[in-house]
């Protein structure tokens, strides 16, 4: 077992969290997909600091963390906002893109 | 060939011959309706001030010797462009001072002539800056000193006679005729064009003095196809075999115009550049024997048809047609026959300018109608008329003295003097032909001036009576003119040999023929044959009353040559139906190959535009999904990179 | 402080004696083929559960997890700041938020477009297998140098990771202060809602205006009054006998006939006796049916 294993694992959560956005149709949960990813490439940042031997991996990874706390805030507003005036919060609701 | 020298004295004002024409074809077409009153006189004037010239140049040329009979005049330089080196210059050398005087005079008759003929139409100034066009570009034709100044004459005098045949443009076989002709004469001009294009190449120059000082310089294959080639040329111009269907067509125009340009000049361009290029005919006997055969073939061709049909300037027109190819076949013969080409060729000019200007004497006086089978005993009524076209008459059927005979009797004496076979064919077709001549004229003869006068039962075309009339004196002082000079011009040109040693410098000399009949029994035999001619007519047409109606009923002979031998379903059978398909075929090729290929790009873009907007569902998760897609196409495309 | 110790110590603990180059000992092998099919799974399950708070709960387990793997790979504070931000700060509001808002609207079976899920099997199975593939193929030959001297020397992992984040990222970190004030301030203003404040509220004069100027001069009897029983529920009689519109309660008229049936009766007069002080009359008999 190398190192290694840690990114194959990494690897595997980014795609789960990646097919989760696509196939979830509840805003909230397509968002803890994002985090999902995000987690998974944080795993992958502290592998590397490791295989490094230095630690700016982790302070890479402490910043994903930041910045995902705050995305997290915001974007849970902007779904609670768009819920109270939709009453909705499927994703699918907003299509107004459509040809 | 002798040596040209530099132009000097009165031959150094010889840019006048075209400048003068071509300033009254400017001046009237400019001028507009302002010049109405005195168009015809300025127009007529510069034709008469350009004969003069011709006149006093010709006689100053006279005096000089013979050697020094041959000048340039060089103008300008027109097209210098790399190794090609075009000068526009004049030859003047007896056979240009020759046609000068024949284009200018009767040019001039018949300008006075058309003073009278043309009288009332509105657009007589037009007409008389055509015909000046007309005789600036001729005077250009046969005053070039090289082929392609020739060229430009040829094309401009095309464009007169187009202008000239459809000057009645509101009549639609006026107008398919004048296209007609410019078509067929293009046809020629190709061939023309080719043979300067082989000239060029082979010998890098187009300027006669050149091009026959080193004649000897071409290999026999070039020679023959420019020989071959500039037979097309006049074929076209001439209006000879394959090319003859235009020239009936083109009686369409006005009389004077027939007169002018297809009798007396414009179809006999063909017979001067052989002529004018004999050096290279010299050379080539096949190519000679291919001009004879044409002269001969066309020559029983124009007989043929003329003696079937009724219109007077169309039976006229073929005789036209079969005297050039008289003409043709004299300049096939070779040094023997040049200058006897030429010789028929003056002759010919007078007396048919004078049996056109006759016939238009005759419809202008019968209302314009031109079927002979109304007219008939108009001898009476016009006399003078009657008088001139009776002596063109007798000289064109080559009766003693009148100058036919002269001429036609020397074309017939020197075509048997062509070794083996082809002195018998030959002579023997230019015998059947004088036959034949005499035949239809006689008929013509019959049906118009003599005989019961059947247009007394008859109405014009607007319901009046016939009231036939003598002409005005602007129109029968011409023809009376032309009359003396079908009398008197073959005799005095031929005895003596005077016209073929005046042509000497250009033409080289007239040898002698000996052939398998002499000459005076080929004079005794052509008079003889064209009198057994002219009894056949009279037996046929002149004993009993012609029917004014056309008889249907008619042998196959008679029905061929009322269908013009065939030749204009020949030419559409051809030409002209594959033409249609070919254009019908690129017509629709570029409907559907073309516009279907463009319709069809736009269609396919709309189409396909119209299914790949369904990729814009609106929804997130689609977009997403796609997005997914290009990120796995990104990765790939590095990993292949990566890994290769 | 005394659990960042205990921490480090079980990291040092699960570490080989004075390591040179990094070498991976059966404690971590182990953590590994434990934790990681474990959040293997919590992805799963959050993938595929129907309930949004099941998911969410899902997640959780996958990012404790993840936290755990943090520290067997000698980064404990990550580990820690995982466990304790991440899945307890922001997966808590997650849930809070699950629970104001999305709790109801559970997806569906049934997926509206056509093929997106085997579109999205696919590709995620492709996207997997490129990945780890060319991951699996990139790193046969790397060598892992580990953390070991750098978390024992200089303080340990806490203070190096302090010392970098304030010397070498000290631009990137005032960055990050920046960017959550402004996401705390912007959460307030999305947040925000003008409940009671829709325009300003009515004066006493204008609501009395509007009452005269409309069809009513009179305040609506309230609940209750010419009742002919106690419950709120009946509708008020007018003079003439017959039920005012205007006290009808939209809820009762809409419960269903099976639990009102008693209400019905005592207002009838089918059931109990009415009392003695109601009036009686055609009308009101009539009402209750």
């Amino acid at each position: 077992m190398t190192p290694t294993y840690y990114l194959l694992l990494s690897a595997l959560l980014f795609s789960l969290g990646a097919v989760g956005v696509l196939v979830r149709r509840n805003a909230i949960v397509v968002f803890m997909c994002v985090e999902l990813m995000l987690n998974a490439v944080n795993l992958t940042l502290v592998t590397f600091s490791r295989m490094h031997g230095e630690l700016d991996g982790q302070v890479m990874g402490f910043f994903v963390m930041v910045v995902a706390a705050a995305e997290v805030v915001v974007g849970l507003t902007i779904i609670m906002s768009i819920f109270r005036t939709r009453r909705s919060a499927s994703v699918d609701d907003s299509n107004l893109l459509k040809y | 060939m002798t040596e040209s020298v530099a132009a000097s004295g009165l031959a150094s004002l010889a840019w006048l011959l075209l400048a003068l024409p071509a300033f009254g074809a400017a001046v009237l077409l400019l001028a507009g309706k302002r010049a109405d009153k005195w168009g015809h006189l300025l127009g007529c004037a510069t034709i008469i001030a350009a004969f003069a010239y011709g006149v006093a140049l010709f006689f100053t040329t006279l005096g000089q010797g013979p050697e020094e009979r041959t000048s340039e005049l060089h103008l300008f330089d027109w097209i210098p462009v790399g190794a090609l080196n075009v000068e526009f210059g004049l030859r003047i050398d007896p056979l240009s001072l020759t046609f000068v005087l024949l284009i200018t005079g009767v040019g001039s008759l018949i300008h006075i002539y058309s003073i009278g003929y043309m009288a009332h139409e509105d657009g007589r100034r037009k007409f008389f800056a055509y015909l000046n066009l007309f005789v600036s570009a001729m005077l250009l034709l046969v005053l070039g000193n090289g082929f392609v100044t020739l060229y430009f004459g040829w094309e401009g005098v095309g464009l007169a006679s187009y202008l000239l045949i459809g000057w009645y443009q509101y009549k639609p076989e006026a107008a398919t005729a004048a296209k007609k002709a410019f078509l067929m004469n293009r046809v020629g001009d190709l061939g023309l064009a080719i043979a300067i294009f082989i000239m060029f190449k082979e010998l890098g120059t187009t300027q006669y003095t050149d091009v026959f000082a080193r004649v000897d310089e071409l290999s026999s294959g070039s020679i023959l196809a420019i020989t071959l080639l500039l037979l097309l040329g006049a074929c076209g111009k001439s209006g000879q075999f394959p090319l003859q269907a235009w020239l009936p067509d083109a009686m369409a125009g006005p009389t004077p115009v027939s007169a002018l340009i297809h009798a007396a000049t414009m179809v006999t361009a063909g017979v001067y550049l052989i002529a004018r290029s004999h050096p290279l005919y010299d050379l080539s006997p096949d190519g000679r024997l291919v001009v004879m055969i044409i002269g001969a073939v066309t020559l029983l061709i124009g007989c043929l048809i003329g003696m079937a049909y009724d219109d007077f300037k169309k039976v006229l027109a073929y005789s036209t047609v079969s005297q050039i190819g008289y003409m043709i076949l004299a300049v096939g013969l070779g040094p023997v026959g040049y200058a006897l080409g030429i010789l028929h060729l003056l002759a010919h000019g007078f007396f048919k300018a004078g049996l056109f200007l006759g016939a238009g004497s005759v419809m202008h006086g019968m209302n314009d109608e031109g079927d002979i089978r109304r007219m008939g005993g108009l001898a009476k009524y016009m006399p003078i008329t009657f008088a001139t076209w009776g002596l063109g008459y007798l000289a064109l059927i080559g009766i003693p003295p009148f100058s036919g005979f002269f001429s036609k009797d020397a074309i017939i004496a020197a075509a048997f003097g062509e070794p083996g076979w082809r002195g018998y064919v030959f002579g023997g077709v230019a015998l059947l032909g004088a036959a034949l001549t005499a035949f239809y004229m006689t008929r013509l003869l019959l049906l118009v001036f003599l005989g019961k006068a059947r247009w007394k039962d008859l109405k014009t075309a607007d319901g009046k009576d016939y009231h036939p009339h003598e002409s005005p004196l602007s129109m029968t002082i011409p023809m009376i003119v032309l009359a003396v000079g079908s009398v008197g011009i073959g005799w005095f040109l031929e005895s003596g040999d005077r016209l073929a040693g005046w042509l000497e410098p250009s033409l080289g000399p007239l040898e002698e023929t000996h052939g398998v009949i002499d000459h005076t029994t080929v004079a005794i035999l052509s008079v003889g044959l064209s009198l057994v001619g002219v009894a056949i007519a009279f037996l046929l047409f002149g004993r009993k009353p012609q029917p004014v109606e056309r008889p249907l009923r008619v042998s196959f002979p008679v029905r061929a040559a009322r269908a013009d031998l065939y030749g204009n379903a020949l030419n559409e059978a051809l030409f002209a139906r594959p033409g249609t398909w070919l254009s019908r075929a690129l017509v629709f090729v570029d409907n559907k190959g073309v516009d279907g290929l463009v319709n069809g790009t736009a269609a396919l873009l709309g189409g396909s535009s119209g299914r790949l907007r369904r990729l814009q569902t609106g929804f997130v998760r689609s977009y997403a999904l796609s997005m997914l897609l290009g990120a796995i196409c990104v990765l790939g495309a590095l990993l292949m990179v990566r890994f290769s | 402080m005394s659990l960042l110790n205990l921490a480090q110590d079980f990291v040092v603990a699960a570490q080989p004696a004075a390591p040179v180059a990094d070498t991976i000992g059966t404690g971590e092998t182990i953590a590994f083929w434990i934790l990681g099919p474990l959040s293997l799974a919590g992805a799963l399950g959050m993938l595929f559960a129907r309930n949004a708070v099941h998911s969410a709960l899902w997640l959780v387990l996958t990012m404790l997890s993840l936290g755990v793997i943090y520290m067997v790979q000698q980064a404990p504070f990550l580990g820690f700041v995982q466990i304790i931000v991440y899945t307890g700060a922001i997966m808590m509001l997650f849930l809070f938020v699950l629970m104001l808002v999305g709790r109801d609207s559970s997806d569906s079976i049934v997926e509206v477009l056509r093929g997106q899920r085997l579109a999205a099997a696919v590709l995620g199975v492709g996207f997997a297998g490129l990945v780890v593939g060319s991951l699996a193929q990139a790193f046969t030959r790397v060598r892992s140098v580990g953390l070991a001297s750098v978390n024992n020397s200089g303080g340990g992992n806490v203070a190096n990771i302090g010392s970098e984040l304030f010397t070498k990222y000290l631009f990137v970190f005032e960055l990050t202060s920046a960017l959550l004030i402004t996401a705390a301030v912007g959460a307030m203003v999305l947040a925000y809602s003008d409940r009671h404040g829709k325009g300003e509220k009515k004066t006493q004069r204008e609501l009395v205006e509007e009452r005269f100027k409309g069809d009513r001069p009179g305040s609506l009897p309230g609940p209750g009054v010419f009742a002919t029983a106690n419950s709120v529920a009946t509708p008020a009689l007018l003079p003439d006998g017959s039920v005012a519109e205007e006290s009808l309660s939209a809820l009762i008229e809409t419960t269903t006939k099976e639990r009102l049936a008693d209400d019905v009766a005592g207002v009838s007069g089918t059931g109990h006796q009415a009392d003695a002080h109601a009036l009686t009359g055609s009308a009101s008999a009539k009402e209750g049916e």
